[in-house]
C-alpha cells in the first residue's frame, strides 16, 4: 500500500516535470545570455492554446508542437526586439507578455473553440519489454515521447552552453557584454537567438500542458508553472543539472498533492493547491545566496559605450 | 527656458501617443485573427461609453480601484520595487474590509466605513509588506514573490468566502455560491448618482492620489523613498535606510491595493464575491505606466483605462469579440510604453528627433 502510493507520486511526478523542465531550460538560456525573460507564462498559454486548436482542428500532435514552437518564437522575438533593441526594462516588459499572452489566447479560445472540448493529444507509451519491469519500468517506461526527448535536452543543454563555441559567447555575453562586445561577439544578435530559442521552448512547453498532459485547454490553464519556471532556473544555480533536480522537486510536490487529494484524506483543497506556490517562495528566500552564482549582467540591457 | 520646457512637454506627449498608437495597430491586428472588423471594435470601445449616463458613470466606477493600485503601484515602481501582487493585495484587503464590516454591522457609518477601510488597507498591507521584506532582506525577485502570493491569496481568499465566511442564506437555500453575506447599509459607499452604480470611492480615490502626490514630493520620507529607487547606492550615502524604504513602500504599495478591494466591497458589490479583483491588480500597472508613475498623472490615466474596460465590455456585445481582448491590448500597451522610454533615456536620439520635429535648432544642447 505503501510502496504503491510512493511509486504512484513517483511515476505521476516525472511526466509532470517535462513542461516545467522546458520552460526552465528554455529560460535558463535566456538567463545565462542576460536577459531575465517573464513573459515565459505567456508564452506557454499561447503555445497551449495554439497546440490544443490545432490537435483540435487537423488531428496532427506534431504539427501541434510545431505550431507551439513557432508561435513562442514569434512571441520571443517581440520580447527580444523591446527589451534588447529598444532596451525596456526587462521585469515589467514581461509582465506586459504575460498578458498579451494570456488576454489572446482566452480570446480566440472564445473565438475558435467556445467551451470545453478534450482532444485525443498524444498518450503514454510503454516499452516492449522494459516497460514490464516492475516498480522500474512503471516508473521510467511507460511515459509519452516528449517526457524523454526533455530530460535528454539537459545533457544536450548542458553541452552547448559549455562545450560548443555560441554556448562560449552566451555566457560571454551574459556575463560581460562590454567585453564580449570588444572581442567581436554579436551581443544583440546572440541575445535575439537565446529569447526567441528559450521563447520556442516555452512555446513546447505549454503545448505539452494541453496535448499530451490534460487533453483540454482552459482560461489560465498554466496556473503559474511559466513564473515557477523561471523561479526553478535561480533554484538551479543556472545549469542544466540542477535545474532538472528542481523541477522534479516541484513536480513530486504535486503528484503529493494530487495523489493526496484522490485518497481523499481530510485536508482543505484550497490549502492543497497553495503548496508548490509556496514552494516556489521558500524555494526563492533560501536560494538567495546563489544569486551571486548568477549570469553578471542579467538583467541589464547592453548599451554599446556605456561604463556599467 | 518656458519655450524649451513646453518643447519637451510636446516631445514626451508625442512619443507617449505614437507608443499607445503602435500597441493599437497591433492589436487591431489580433483583433483580426479573432474575427472582428478592428475599426468597429476600437469605434465601439472608445465611443460608445461616452454616449450615455451609464457608460459615463460606470468608467468612474472602474476608475476608483484603478486609480487606488495604480497609486500603489506607482509608489512600489518609484522605490525601485515592480508589484505586480495588486490581485492578491485587493483580495486580501477585501476579505479584511469585509470581515470588520460582517462582525461590526451597526456601528455607524462614519466610523464603520473608515474601519473598514483601515482594515482593508492593513491586509493588502501585510500582503505587500511581505513580498517587501523578502526583497530588501533575502533579496527575493519581488516579482515572482508577488505573483506567488497572488496565487497563495486567491486560494485562501476562496477558501474563505466558501467555507467560514459564506452566507449563511446560500448555506440554507442549498446554492452555494461562493460570497459572503451581503453588508449592512452601514458599511455601504453612498451613491452619488442615482440609478447608477457610482459611488463616492472615486472621490474617495482623487482625494487619495493628491495626498500621495503630497507624500512623495512634499515629504522627507517621499523623497527618501524617491531616493531609495532612483538611486539606491546615493540614498545610501546620504543616510537612507533602503532596505526599511523598500519594506516601506511595499507596505504602502499592497495598503492601497487593499483599499481598491473596499471600494469594491463597499461600493459595488455590498459583500465580497468571487471575482472582485476583476484583472484590476493588472491594469493597475497599466495604469501607473500611462500616467507616468506619477500621482496627478494616474487621475486621468484611470478614466482612460476605466473607459477602455467599459468599452470592451460594450465590444463584447455588439461585436462579439470577447472582453478578455482587453487584456491582451493593455500588455501591448505596457510592451509599447516601456519600449518608448528609450527616447527619452538615449540623449542622441532624442535630439535627433527633437531636431527633426522642429522643436529645437541644432546646437542647443540638452539641459542648458
Amino acid at each position: 500500500m505503501v510502496l504503491n502510493f510512493i511509486i504512484g507520486i513517483i511515476s505521476a511526478g516525472i511526466p509532470l516535470a517535462a513542461p516545467l523542465l522546458l520552460a526552465s531550460l528554455g529560460e535558463m538560456f535566456n538567463q545565462r545570455a542576460g536577459v531575465f525573460n517573464l513573459g515565459v507564462e505567456g508564452i506557454m498559454l499561447m503555445g497551449a492554446f495554439v497546440g490544443f486548436l490545432v490537435v483540435l482542428t487537423i488531428g496532427s500532435p506534431v504539427l501541434g508542437f510545431l505550431a507551439a514552437i513557432l508561435v513562442g518564437a514569434v512571441m520571443g522575438l517581440l520580447m527580444a526586439v523591446v527589451t534588447v533593441k529598444f532596451k525596456a526594462k526587462q521585469g515589467i516588459s514581461g509582465i506586459g507578455l504575460f498578458m498579451l499572452g494570456w488576454g489572446l489566447s482566452g480570446t480566440l479560445f472564445r473565438v475558435y473553440v467556445g467551451g470545453i472540448t478534450s482532444i485525443e493529444g498524444i498518450r503514454t507509451f510503454s516499452f516492449p519489454l522494459l516497460g514490464k519491469i516492475p516498480i522500474i519500468g512503471e516508473i521510467f517506461f511507460q511515459n509519452n515521447i516528449l517526457v524523454y526527448i526533455t530530460f535528454l535536452l539537459v545533457p544536450i543543454s548542458w553541452y552547448v552552453l559549455n562545450k560548443t563555441a555560441w554556448g562560449l559567447k552566451v555566457r560571454a555575453v551574459g556575463t560581460n557584454p562590454q567585453a564580449a562586445d570588444t572581442l567581436g561577439i554579436k551581443v544583440e544578435r546572440i541575445r535575439f537567438q537565446c529569447i526567441i530559442l528559450g521563447s520556442m521552448m516555452a512555446g513546447l512547453a505549454g503545448a505539452y500542458l494541453t496535448i499530451a498532459q490534460t487533453h483540454i485547454f482552459a482560461d489560465n490553464i498554466t496556473a503559474g508553472r511559466g513564473f515557477i519556471a523561471v523561479a526553478l532556473v535561480y533554484f538551479g544555480k543556472w545549469k542544466p543539472a540542477g535545474i532538472m533536480w528542481g523541477t522534479l522537486l516541484f513536480s513530486l510536490a504535486h503528484a503529493l498533492q494530487r495523489s493526496i487529494q484522490v485518497y481523499g484524506i481530510n485536508f482543505p483543497y484550497e490549502i492543497a493547491v497553495i503548496i508548490p506556490y509556496l514552494l516556489v517562495i521558500v524555494v526563492l528566500a533560501l536560494s538567495y545566496k546563489s544569486q551571486l552564482l548568477g549570469p553578471a549582467a542579467l538583467g541589464k540591457p547592453f548599451i554599446r559605450g556605456s561604463r556599467e | 527656458m518656458k519655450k524649451k520646457l513646453y518643447n519637451e512637454t510636446i516631445y514626451r506627449l508625442l512619443i507617449i501617443v505614437v507608443a499607445v498608437l503602435s500597441a493599437l495597430i497591433v492589436g487591431a491586428i489580433l483583433l483580426l485573427i479573432a474575427k472582428a472588423n478592428p475599426l468597429k471594435a476600437y469605434y465601439v470601445m472608445f465611443t460608445e461609453p461616452l454616449s450615455g449616463k451609464f457608460g459615463l458613470t460606470e468608467i468612474l466606477v472602474r476608475a476608483a480601484p484603478l486609480m487606488l493600485v495604480g497609486l500603489g503601484i506607482a509608489i512600489a515602481f518609484r522605490s525601485g520595487i515592480i508589484n505586480i501582487g495588486g490581485e492578491g493585495q485587493i483580495m486580501i484587503g477585501a476579505i479584511f474590509g469585509t470581515f470588520i464590516a460582517l462582525t461590526f454591522p451597526n456601528l455607524p457609518t462614519y466610523i464603520l466605513l473608515p474601519f473598514v477601510f483601515i482594515a482593508s488597507f492593513i491586509g493588502g498591507a501585510i500582503w505587500g509588506g511581505i513580498a517587501g521584506w523578502m526583497k530588501a532582506y533575502l533579496s527575493v525577485n519581488e516579482i515572482l514573490s508577488t505573483i506567488m502570493l497572488n496565487y497563495i491569496a486567491f486560494q485562501v481568499y476562496m477558501f474563505l468566502i466558501r467555507g467560514p465566511l459564506i452566507d449563511p442564506q446560500e448555506v440554507s437555500y442549498g446554492t452555494g455560491v461562493p460570497q459572503t453575506a451581503l453588508l449592512s447599509k452601514n458599511a455601504w459607499l453612498v451613491r452619488i448618482i442615482p440609478a447608477s452604480r457610482l459611488h463616492a470611492g472615486i472621490i474617495v480615490a482623487v482625494i487619495l492620489a493628491i495626498l500621495v502626490y503630497i507624500f512623495l514630493w512634499k515629504t522627507t520620507i517621499g523623497y527618501r523613498l524617491r531616493a531609495a529607487g532612483a538611486e539606491a547606492k546615493a540614498a545610501k550615502y546620504i543616510g537612507v535606510n533602503v532596505k526599511n524604504y523598500l519594506v516601506l513602500a511595499m507596505l504602502l504599495s499592497g495598503g492601497f491595493a487593499g483599499m481598491a478591494g473596499a471600494i469594491e466591497v463597499c461600493g459595488v458589490h455590498h459583500r465580497a464575491l468571487e471575482s472582485i479583483s476583476a484583472g484590476y491588480g493588472f491594469s493597475g500597472i497599466v495604469v501607473a505606466l500611462f500616467g507616468g508613475l506619477h500621482p496627478l498623472g494616474i487621475i486621468p490615466a484611470s478614466a482612460v483605462f476605466g473607459l477602455l474596460i467599459v468599452g470592451a465590455d460594450m465590444m463584447q456585445r455588439s461585436v462579439t469579440v470577447p472582453a478578455s481582448i482587453i487584456l491582451a491590448i493593455q500588455g501591448l500597451i505596457i510592451l509599447a510604453i516601456v519600449s518608448s522610454q528609450i527616447f527619452f533615456s538615449n540623449i542622441a536620439l532624442k535630439e535627433k528627433i527633437m531636431i527633426k520635429l522642429k522643436l529645437m535648432k541644432s546646437g542647443d544642447k540638452d539641459g542648458s
